[in-house]
């Protein structure tokens, strides 16, 4: 064993060194994303000489307070493919960072109160199968069974028709996810800074050669920002301005129960998504508020609405306590669609407009940030996500798939 | 918990209340010079932390549209005023 692994048993990783005055990449933010990109700079690249800058602790962010779904059943070709290829690197990721990640696919269920929905539904599992992902339409009859616990669902307010049933959907724990890349950066080389604040980014000739810090300057060959919530901010110090506006989305659990529910469910009409944790809490949540705000506090009409459409599903919750309740930021874009890679200013590349849903995003997100820092090349999978886009007026609209089932 | 805006014509709501109507852009109202311009007006957000200028509906009461000056950081509204 290194000397210097005997000195880190207690630690994941190194702490914070000194800053150095340059590095071939800077990244900034410390969630999934921007840890996701450092470590597949590392792995896939051998790109080491890689600093990344995170104003709060790692996983401070969304990264740290979302509610951990998986899934790949969007509603568009270029968004199913997408989020697919991110499941199959999740699949595959506790292996790779010899970290478990407690992925559990047990299944997303999309319920159907309406005609309609049924066939809206019907036509994204055609959708989502051509390109060969699991989704396919249930009865109602198939939903009762799989989910003995859900109420009985004709007696409903808003009665169950039927399901868009996602196998391959679930689970994975948000915290291993941000330690276990983290730790991976870390041993590859890479350095991690908490407590950094990006406040400046120098732009000369129309390109990014580096960032201002509390911490002091430092000049770099390429410059990620991976803020997610915040990214309206750090975009603007480089002059970038974003179809991006910052709202607040909240989730709360139960005290722990029995292991009742195996699955998630998801109401787009009650704005409701539950899930059962591996604690036995019950994890409930909806969707954002309408209005932008950067203050991550929670609101009392969440939790009221929140839980009448929640025990519309299970009843019997009525008896269980509320534990905790939590709100993050989202950076939400109008076609419900990330904004990835190149921007008008050269060597600055992009990882925004993550909504509701970016967690799943994760991994190909560092993948491909990494082969374009790599390259030189936006990899064809991100190239319909360029901010471009909405200049050319070609927007992915994920609205019907993204809304409330993150 | 919560925060609470004046309606000009009503008085003191909480949020809930309320439509948001997104941040007053600079300029609207004038033609856009060519398409970027359009995409910009159409798109484009400062998305500020700190003073913004929004517009807001009094939807479960009056039915008025006015602005509002709240802070995003903190979600203070600092003053409203009818339009
Ligand atoms: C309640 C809730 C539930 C969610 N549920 C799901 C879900 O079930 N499935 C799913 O896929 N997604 C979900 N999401 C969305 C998902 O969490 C985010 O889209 C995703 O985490 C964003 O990527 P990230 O992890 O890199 O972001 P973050 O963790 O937010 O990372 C951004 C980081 O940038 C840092 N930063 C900001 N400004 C600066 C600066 N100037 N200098 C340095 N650092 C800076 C921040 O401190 C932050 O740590 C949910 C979000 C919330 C809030
Ligand atoms: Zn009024």
């Amino acid at each position: 064993m290194p000397m210097r692994d005997l000195l880190r048993t207690r630690r994941m990783w190194r702490p914070r060194q000194k800053l150095k005055d340059h590095y071939d990449v800077i990244i900034v933010g410390g969630g999934t994303h921007g840890l996701a990109a450092a470590h597949y700079l590392a792995r896939n690249h051998g790109i080491t000489d890689v600093a990344v800058l995170e104003r709060r602790y790692l996983g401070s962010g969304a990264a740290g307070r979302n509610t951990t779904i998986v899934r790949a059943n969007y509603k568009t070709p270029e968004g199913a493919r997408f989020y697919d290829a991110s499941l199959k690197l999740y699949e595959g990721l506790s292996a790779e960072l010899d970290y478990n990640l407690m992925f559990s696919q047990h299944g997303h269920l999309t319920l159907a109160h309406s005609d309609r929905a049924l066939m809206v539904m019907r036509e994204r599992a055609e959708a989502n199968r051509l390109l060969g992902i699991e989704s396919e339409l249930i009865d109602a009859a198939e939903v009762a069974s799989m989910v003995p616990v859900m109420a009985p669902l004709h007696a409903m307010e808003h009665p169950v028709r039927g399901a868009l049933y996602h196998r391959p959907g679930g689970v994975i724990r948000h915290d291993a996810v941000v330690w276990g890349l983290a730790r991976s950066a870390d041993r590859a080389g890479a350095e991690l800074h908490p407590g950094t604040e990006v406040t400046g980014i120098d732009v000369r000739g129309g390109r990014a050669v580096g960032v201002r810090t509390n911490r002091g300057k430092v000049s770099a060959g390429t410059v990620i920002l991976a803020t997610a919530g915040w990214s309206s901010l750090t975009a603007q110090l480089a002059g970038v301005e974003l179809p991006i506006t910052t709202h607040l989305l909240q989730a709360f659990v139960t005290e722990p129960l029995k292991p009742l529910l195996d699955t998630i469910i998801v109401s787009g009409d009650l704005h409701v998504y539950v899930s059962q944790t591996d604690r036995g809490e019950f994890l409930i949540g909806s969707e954002i508020e309408p209005w932008t705000t950067y203050r991550m506090q929670g609101t009392l009409n969440f939790l009221q609405d929140c839980s009448r459409h929640a025990l519309e599903l299970f009843p019997w919750l009525e008896r269980a306590r509320m534990l905790r309740a939590w709100a993050g930021l989202c950076d939400l874009t109008p076609d419900y669609s990330p904004i990835l890679g190149a921007c008008e200013v050269d060597g600055l590349l992009l990882s925004a407009g993550w909504g509701t849903y970016g967690f799943k995003a994760a991994p190909i997100v560092g993948h491909t940030l990494a082969e374009q820092v790599a390259t030189g090349r936006t990899p064809e999978l991100i190239a319909p996500f360029a901010l471009e886009r909405f200049h050319r007026d070609e927007l992915v609209s994920e609205l019907a798939a993204a809304a409330v089932s993150h | 918990m919560s925060f609470v805006l004046h309606c000009p014509h009503c008085g003191p709501r909480e949020v809930t209340d309320f439509r948001f109507g997104g941040e007053v852009r600079a300029g609207t109202g004038s033609r856009p010079a060519d398409e970027r311009a359009l995409t910009r007006a159409l798109y484009l957000r400062a998305n500020v932390d700190g003073l913004q200028r929004e517009w807001w509906q009094h939807r479960a009461g009056c039915g008025a549209w006015f602005q509002a000056e709240r802070d995003t950081g903190t979600n203070r509204v600092l003053r409203t005023v009818a339009s």
